[in-house]
């Protein structure tokens, strides 16, 4: 049994089920510091996981928990954050939760625009299932499940955000914590649907993309003098880059209203704190049936 | 004694469930009772659709054949349903417009769309003048029939106007030229003020009362006019409702709304609710509160989309891998789905389980009239922790182990402890935990509430009971009918009551076994072929006697049919 903190006042990562060496333990360690150097209270933040080493996060880190199901994490956190717009939600899922079994879900988030924030551990491979290839894999990358190598086209989260209109596209690294954290930080803070990938090794199934793999190849795109990520064409030709050279950092960031923002019912308020409904309105709308 | 049929026929998208349910109210105005069915195919223009009404002085809750009036918009409904005419029976209808003329007595050619023109200005006012001529044929009064329209159509005094000069131009055409071939004249009594509306409408009415504050769903028939209704008037009602691009994404956007703190509810029908069915068992064992309508029709798969059965009833019982409590209600008509939405959520809430309110397409899309709603003891039951309650605990597990099973629920951010929700099994605290006598406790401890709901549910209702030894037996929406099948026999001089099962599970056992005691005859009617309310009575009261009438065309029983049946199994006192 996991044991939490028995102040709930603070951020603490108590044990995990990762192995060691795990990706992993560089975003847990990012997401405590953003939140901390944020001010953010454990209590005020909504950690909500399904299914799969990374979506395990949230029983990992002091704050509420909502783990649902394998991909379905983005209609929760979409309900919860509908229901009480004060919470910050944080969705914490992997490659496979969330761009495979969810990836329909993935589609439409971007287009609601809700302001969450969903933190997506891409190791390229699915771990708790132990090595078969992620819709991250890239081309030819053999498991026991696909033997003659991934076949399908390598699933491109950033480019998804950006044909969808969405308006937060980041990625970043779990061996750079400087840089994740600094990522997370803008996510968060960011109004709408935010995509934070994590480049994140998987030290016992994928034997190929290794922190010395991606750390050879990975640049801060902002670091360029003339990246401009309010540019959508410019962000998609970023987007689009992969192999020798993986940019990081902030690909795209546009301001629209988040989904919540254009309900009026939630112009009152969060829907939580609400009162009852008057029986002057019902007894109105049973006399139109009259 | 007054007892009409009125069917108004025609392709999809001509009105008609406008026009009769306007209809519908002005004669639930002048003091009758009306209970109308719809009958449409899958498509949204062409096919043939039609709404049917049956008139009476005294309550009515079933459809019978044989139609006094008949309205037809298109040729097709002339063809489909002249038949059905009474020896009485007229047809109204405007030969130049469907492209069809008869020179018999008993049909009337009303230039509905020139009157249209002329009086209203545009050829979509013709259904007014359908009413109106139906109206003016019946002689039912103008004065009623103006104040309904105007009521009808308070958004625009435009519309409304050119409606009402349509309905007259109607009325006295059919007054003037074919009075003499109705000789019924029926008049408005003082106003009464009664409801008439479908049971969709009800269960909408249910929710608002109950509180609901996220309603979300995939458009899906007979269910899509749920959402719709309470997306028109969200601002009105303070509920948010949210289209998901598919079922599996409405059910988890209601559970993060419930889990954060909202009464919640979904609808949908039997395919919908499959693809829902993952997320139940998460409910089951995130102990999260939901209310389910599930709108049944008929399958397997795609089946007959627009019509409807009652199959599902197993289906929701048993939905779901592992084993945790739900409750499911099945009302009989607008007032039941009313009480039983507003049940459904108070029991989702206290118990902290998903409950169904499991109608079909005859319930949710027939009009049924009906006292106004009670609405000034409307219960509120539930298991959330107030600010006070939740200030005074030091260490607030989710999922504390009590003798009733029910743990102090509280919300995210309500406070500054911690909720934590969980899918696999857990520990007291929300977190993973695969210990084996923890799991026991945990099982235990969720399937315990079953006492608890079951103690909440009514046994089936019997009625009429009289000293009746043979007992007509359904439920759900086959409740109307049945009653009124019943109440026909046993003024034949039949001896028979009335057993209705409206919460089927967990199924009252017991209740039921003492119910069915002295009854020497059991007859279990059901719109399914499988007989799945026989197959529960027997497996949970040892019952085996019993004789079944079934349906499954895909269509509602009525009442002459049912009556039909029934005697053939029912014996002569």
């Amino acid at each position: 049994m996991i044991q939490l903190s028995e102040k709930n006042m603070e951020y603490t990562i108590s044990k995990t089920s990762w192995c060691p060496g795990c990706g992993n333990f560089g975003i847990i360690s990012a997401i405590k510091r953003a939140l901390e150097e944020m001010g953010k209270k454990p209590h005020e933040i909504l950690l909500i996981g399904g299914i799969g080493q990374a979506a395990k996060l949230p029983h990992y880190l002091t704050g509420n928990v909502l783990n649902g199901l394998h991909g379905r994490t983005l209609p929760n956190a979409t309900g919860a954050k509908v229901a009480n717009g004060e919470l910050t939600v944080i969705v914490t899922t992997g490659d496979g939760d969330c761009y495979g079994e969810g990836g329909n879900h993935l589609i439409h988030a971007i287009r609601r625009n809700v302001d969450i924030t969903c933190i997506v551990h891409n190791n390229q491979v699915y771990g708790l299932t132990r090595g078969q290839a992620s819709p991250t894999s890239d081309w030819g990358f053999v498991t026991r499940v696909q033997p003659h190598g991934a076949i399908a086209s390598r699933f491109n989260a950033l480019a998804l955000v950006l044909a969808m209109g969405g308006t937060f596209a980041g990625r970043s690294f779990s061996g750079d914590q400087e840089h994740l954290s600094r990522m997370i930080q803008e996510a968060v803070r960011h109004n709408g649907f935010s995509l934070l990938e994590v480049l994140q090794p998987c030290v016992s199934f994928n034997h190929i993309n290794t922190f010395a793999w991606y750390r050879e190849r990975v640049y801060d795109v902002n670091a360029e003098e003339n990246y401009n990520p309010g540019n959508r064409a410019m962000a998609f030709e970023k987007a689009l880059q992969w192999g020798d050279r993986i940019p990081i950092g902030l690909i795209y960031k546009e301001e629209k209203p988040s989904f919540e923002e254009q309900i009026p019912v939630l112009r009152r308020g969060s829907l939580v704190k609400q009162p009852a409904l008057g029986k002057d309105v019902l007894r109105s709308l049973i006399e139109e049936f009259i | 004694m007054v007892d009409l049929n009125v069917k108004i026929g025609g392709a999809a998208g001509q009105g008609m469930q406008t026009i009769g349910s306007l209809l519908g109210k002005i004669f639930v105005r002048g003091g009758y009772h009306v209970f109308a069915i719809q009958d449409n195919m899958s498509r949204i223009r062409g096919g043939h659709n039609f709404i049917q009404l049956r008139i009476k002085k005294e309550p009515v809750m079933a459809m019978t054949g044989g139609v006094h009036f008949l309205v037809a918009l298109d040729k097709e409904t002339i063809e489909a349903h002249a038949g059905e005419l009474m020896s009485t029976g007229l047809v109204i209808y405007d030969a130049e417009a469907i492209d069809f003329f008869s020179d018999k007595p008993n049909f009337l050619n009303v230039p509905l769309e020139k009157l249209a023109r002329e009086k209203g200005g545009r050829q979509i006012y013709s259904n007014s003048v359908a009413l109106g001529s139906i109206l003016g044929l019946l002689e039912f009064g103008e004065e009623i029939m103006t104040r309904m329209i105007q009521q009808a159509f308070t958004r625009s005094k435009e519309v409304a106007d050119a409606n009402i000069r349509a309905a007259r131009a109607g009325y006295e055409f059919a007054r003037q030229n074919f009075a003499p071939r109705w000789s019924k004249r029926i008049k408005p009594e003082k106003d009464a003020h009664r409801m008439l509306l479908t049971g969709n409408d009800a269960i909408c009415l249910g929710a608002v009362a109950s509180g609901c504050k996220f309603m979300s769903a995939y458009p899906m028939s007979p269910s899509t006019a749920i959402i719709t209704y309470l997306a028109g008037k969200n601002e009105r009602i303070g509920i948010v409702t949210e289209q998901g691009e598919d079922e599996i994404a409405v059910i988890n956007m209601a559970l993060g709304a419930s889990v954060a703190g909202v009464r919640s509810m979904v609808a949908t029908s039997g395919g919908g609710f499959a693809l829902m069915v993952e997320t139940l068992s998460l409910l089951g064992v995130s102990e999260a509160p939901l209310v389910i309508v599930e709108c049944q029709r008929p399958g397997p798969a795609t089946g007959l989309p627009t019509r409807t059965e009652q199959a599902d009833l197993h289906f929701v019982i048993h939905a779901g891998h592992g084993e945790f409590p739900r409750a499911v209600l099945a009302p009989g008509n607008a007032e039941q789905a009313f009480r039983a939405t507003i049940k459904a959520f108070n029991l989702a809430d206290r118990f902290q389980i998903p409950v169904f309110v499991l109608a079909d397409q005859y319930l949710c899309e027939s009009y049924f009239t009906c006292e106004p709603f009670n609405i000034d003891d409307i219960p509120f039951e539930t298991s959330m922790l107030s600010n006070e309650e939740l200030s005074k605990i030091k260490d607030y597990k989710r999922y504390l182990i009590t003798e009733f099973g029910i743990s102090p629920r509280a919300y995210p951010m309500q406070s500054k402890h911690l909720v934590v929700t969980d899918s696999h099994e857990h520990d007291e605290s929300g977190h993973i935990s695969e210990d084996a006598e923890l799991r026991k406790l945990m099982v235990e401890k969720r399937l315990r509430k079953m006492d608890g709901i079951l103690s909440q549910l009514s046994g089936p209702s019997l009625e009429d009971s009289g000293n009746a030894s043979t007992v007509i037996c359904g439920w759900g929406s086959t409740h109307g009918v049945i009653k009124e099948a019943v109440a026909t026999l046993r003024a034949e001089g039949k001896d028979l009551s009335f057993m209705h099962f409206s919460e089927l599970w967990p199924f009252p056992a017991a209740k039921t076994r003492e119910t069915l005691q002295n009854i020497n005859r059991l007859v279990v009617v059901e719109n399914n072929a499988t007989g799945q309310l026989a197959r529960l009575v027997r497996q949970y009261t040892g019952r085996k006697e019993m004789e079944q009438v079934l349906k499954y065309t895909g269509r509602p029983f009525t009442l002459e049919e049912l009556v039909d049946e029934l005697r053939k199994v029912v014996p002569e006192r």
